[in-house]
């Protein structure tokens, strides 16, 4: 898109409707008008109800369900037990496994959605300029984000082996200590991190890349003729001019985020968040819960308190997101 | 014109939609009447994972069997398996006709009894090592699988490493040096590090799984109520593990399986390795280009058994006679002798036990050791098999996770862990 492109008037519009016909007098007449007017009314409704039907059954269902399995004894095999009432959720709750397995959640988001979004951000005004072969570098952002994470746990777990890893290696030969990738929890919250950054950095970037390049140019000429230098710039048209996409990134990188599962759970051969929970994030404990103990009733439990942990981070992080980038140059 | 023909659209799009949805429900149906129309054809699954070696087998069965085909799914892991399985038999549909189980887990679904066909045959009475039978057999004599193959384990040594300090390489001298119990091991070990880098065993979580098969009761007494915590033997050999690996320095705090562990078997890192014969090929593969593996006809505290498999039928299966009879006849001792020669998984049954191609097999890998022969007298060693209850499974990862943080990730020592240990107890309810 060059520079001199505009938007096109705000007051364009689409060629308006032909005058719809006249209604015919009559019997016949009044209710094909009636039709047609059922249908300008209805059919909307009716083109996307298929997605809606479709959530219901698998997504709104298996949702109450869970639920309703919470509050009983439920044995994976089994099935249905005694209704025990929210004893699931008590015994949840004063175990020593949610809360740990809850801090390791947040750590290893914190550690992974904070600089995955700022590194996306800057990694996506890099591209914004005028790069010879711009294609390539696009398509190359994208790269580790098409490579099976499976693949990227196999890499990762090479490199960052406590004893024989490529990185304890390199910190050898420089003569630094062996970081215990694998026993030490912060360590460990780290190099999850990495492996969560490398899939998703260059993902975001494409998507903040494509709000970016949907930003009018005359506004960047504007702020040249004003004074205001590159970081200026960034900061004072981008940013804020990026406020949806932004929000929309860190909302879904706070629902993948909480969610993680994969890579903690090929972070090492047994998938079980370590011997002493030192990256046991909620989803493997849910399914240590389900699976390993056939507890669906537990499990089911951990499940809802998770959905409503997603549910007030997505809010505040929706919030704090809309003051940031509200403060200078937003239009609302 | 839009206008007019959108509702009609509309109601062709919906009739379309429920033609699909029905068409999807009616399906499975059709192919279930299909299958049991067309009389005397027969098609039966079979779901195992890793390596059985049947894959020339159930080729030969059809061929044996007209009318009868065979379908075979393979899961890349046990953990898997053993995954699928379970969903299939919560959602009461899915199973194979015959689906493989590890002797690890087989305990757990021995709480749903009336999930499995009974098995129980006169015809196959006494075809396997009596504590094999003995392990998938209830109290009411159901019997719920065929056996498979089996783990029967013995010591894997380092001769080169053992040379270096001074010990004999032979492996007739080398199981007298390693003696009979697992107090004479540890003092081999001793002996071994003082005059060597390396460690004597690979990790302490392995040794206890060669401990924790010669304990009778371990977790669970008989009527399995959980005594873990205050099984006497459970803390006595905790502690005795714990003591020779961190204490003594004879473990090279590898967790078994871990990437650490594969590596390691590139370096000079430890000297010996409890084998069951499922793990020689694990070895060969590990240490591809290392010389000086062997194997020693010894093993501490007796005989012991890791690993093997089963055969079960699932109950929700259509044709249960069928499967059976294809159960029996894979598990026979000529099928699992093939299953052998093309995989290495030692066989289960007391004839295959003594026949010559078994007993005449060597290893080229470690130093042409007669390995059927070795593995085979491990086997006649073994002469129970612990009580394994339902949460057998789940207490030893428990106790497997407790020994891991002292030996492995040094975040606990020998005691706080055990109080870990304690308390994951006490949580499992």
């Amino acid at each position: 898109m060059g520079a001199t492109t505009t938007a096109p008037p705000a007051g364009a519009l689409p060629p308006p409707p032909a005058p719809a016909p006249t209604p015919q007098p009559g019997r016949r007449g009044r209710g094909r008008a009636r039709l047609a007017r059922l249908d300008s009314t209805a059919s909307p409704y009716l083109y996307i109800a298929p997605f809606f039907l479709l959530f219901i059954v698998t997504g709104l269902f298996p949702l109450v369900y869970t639920g309703w399995v919470a509050l009983h004894d439920w044995d994976q095999i089994m099935g249905k037990g005694e209704f025990v009432g929210m004893e699931n959720y008590v015994d949840v709750l004063t175990g020593r496994g949610f809360w740990k397995a809850l801090a390791n959640t947040v750590s290893i988001f914190v550690l992974s959605s904070v600089p995955q979004i700022m590194a996306a951000l800057l990694i996506a005004a890099l591209l914004d300029r005028n790069l010879r072969a711009r294609t390539f570098w696009r398509m190359g952002v994208l790269l580790p984000y098409v490579v099976a994470p499976v693949a990227v746990a196999l890499i990762f777990n090479n490199l960052f082996a406590d004893r024989f890893g490529l990185i304890n290696l390199l910190l050898e030969t420089v003569g630094l200590d062996p970081v215990r990738w694998h026993s030490d929890r912060l360590a460990s919250h780290v190099a999850i991190a990495t492996m969560v950054n490398f899939r998703w950095t260059g993902y975001n970037a494409l998507i903040l890349l494509a709000a970016m390049q949907a930003i009018p140019r005359d506004l960047y000429e504007q702020a040249a003729i004003d004074g205001a230098n590159a970081w200026r710039q960034f900061w004072s048209v981008t940013v804020p001019m990026l406020r949806p996409t932004i929000v929309f990134v860190v909302i879904t990188s706070t629902i993948g985020g909480l969610q993680i599962f994969d890579e903690p759970k090929m972070y090492d051969s047994f998938g079980r968040g370590g011997a002493d929970q030192q990256w046991q994030t909620l989803t493997i404990y849910l399914y240590e819960l389900g699976w390993t103990r056939a507890d669906f009733g537990m499990a089911s439990a951990v499940a809802v308190l998770l959905f409503g942990i997603i549910v007030v981070f997505g809010v505040v992080n929706f919030l704090l997101t809309r003051r940031i980038a509200h403060d200078d140059g937003g239009r609302r | 014109m839009t206008r007019r023909t959108s509702p009609y659209l509309i109601l062709a799009a919906a009739t379309a939609t429920s033609l699909v949805l029905g068409a999807c429900g009616d399906s499975s149906d059709a192919t279930d009447e299909e299958a049991a129309g067309s009389g005397g054809e027969v098609s039966l699954t079979v779901a195992t994972f890793n390596e059985f070696g049947y894959e020339e087998l159930l080729e030969e069965y059809e061929e044996l069997n007209p009318g009868v085909t065979v379908e075979h799914v393979k899961a890349d892991t046990a953990d898997n398996a053993r995954a699928a399985l379970r969903n299939s038999l919560g959602a009461n549909s899915g199973a194979a006709d015959i689906e493989a189980m590890e002797v690890d887990w087989v305990t757990e679904f021995k709480q749903y009894p009336d999930k499995f066909a009974d098995l129980s045959d006169p015809e196959v009475e006494g075809r396997w090592l009596d504590w094999k039978t003995e392990a998938v057999t209830l109290e009411d004599g159901t019997l719920m699988g065929y056996g498979t193959d089996i783990g029967p384990e013995a010591v894997c040594y380092r001769a080169d490493l053992f040379e270096e300090a001074g010990l004999p390489t032979d492996r007739e001298e080398v199981a007298e040096l390693l003696g009979e119990s697992w107090e004479d091991y540890f003092a081999a070990g001793r002996e071994f590090v003082a005059t060597s880098d390396a460690a004597w065993y690979d990790s302490a979580g392995a040794l206890w799984q060669g401990m924790i098969n010669q304990v009778d009761f371990v977790y669970e007494d008989a009527d399995n109520n959980v005594v873990a915590t205050t099984n006497p033997q459970v803390r006595e050999l905790y502690d005795q593990v714990l003591a020779a690996s961190v204490d003594d320095e004879l473990s090279a705090g590898l967790g078994q399986w871990s990437s650490d562990w594969s590596s390691a078997f590139q370096e000079d890192e430890f000297a010996t390795m409890l084998c069951p014969g499922w793990m020689l090929g694990v070895i060969e593969g590990n240490a591809e280009g290392v010389e000086g593996w062997d194997i020693a006809n010894t093993f501490p505290g007796g005989g012991g058994n890791w690993g093997g498999s089963y055969l079960t039928v699932p109950a929700q299966g259509d044709n249960i006679e069928e499967a059976t009879k294809l159960a029996a006849w894979l598990t026979a001792p000529e099928q699992q002798l093939k299953a052998f020669e093309s995989k290495g998984t030692f066989p289960s049954q007391v004839e295959a036990l003594g026949s010559d191609t078994l007993l005449g097999s060597t290893n080229a890998f470690f130093n042409d050791a007669p390995t059927g022969e070795i593995l085979a007298e491990r086997a006649e060693a073994v002469t129970m098999m612990p009580h394994k209850g339902p949460k057998y499974f789940e207490i030893n990862t428990a106790l497997q996770d407790a020994i891991t943080r002292v030996d492995v990730d040094g975040t606990d020592d020998p005691d706080s862990s055990w109080d870990k240990f304690v308390a994951a107890v006490e949580a499992l309810g």
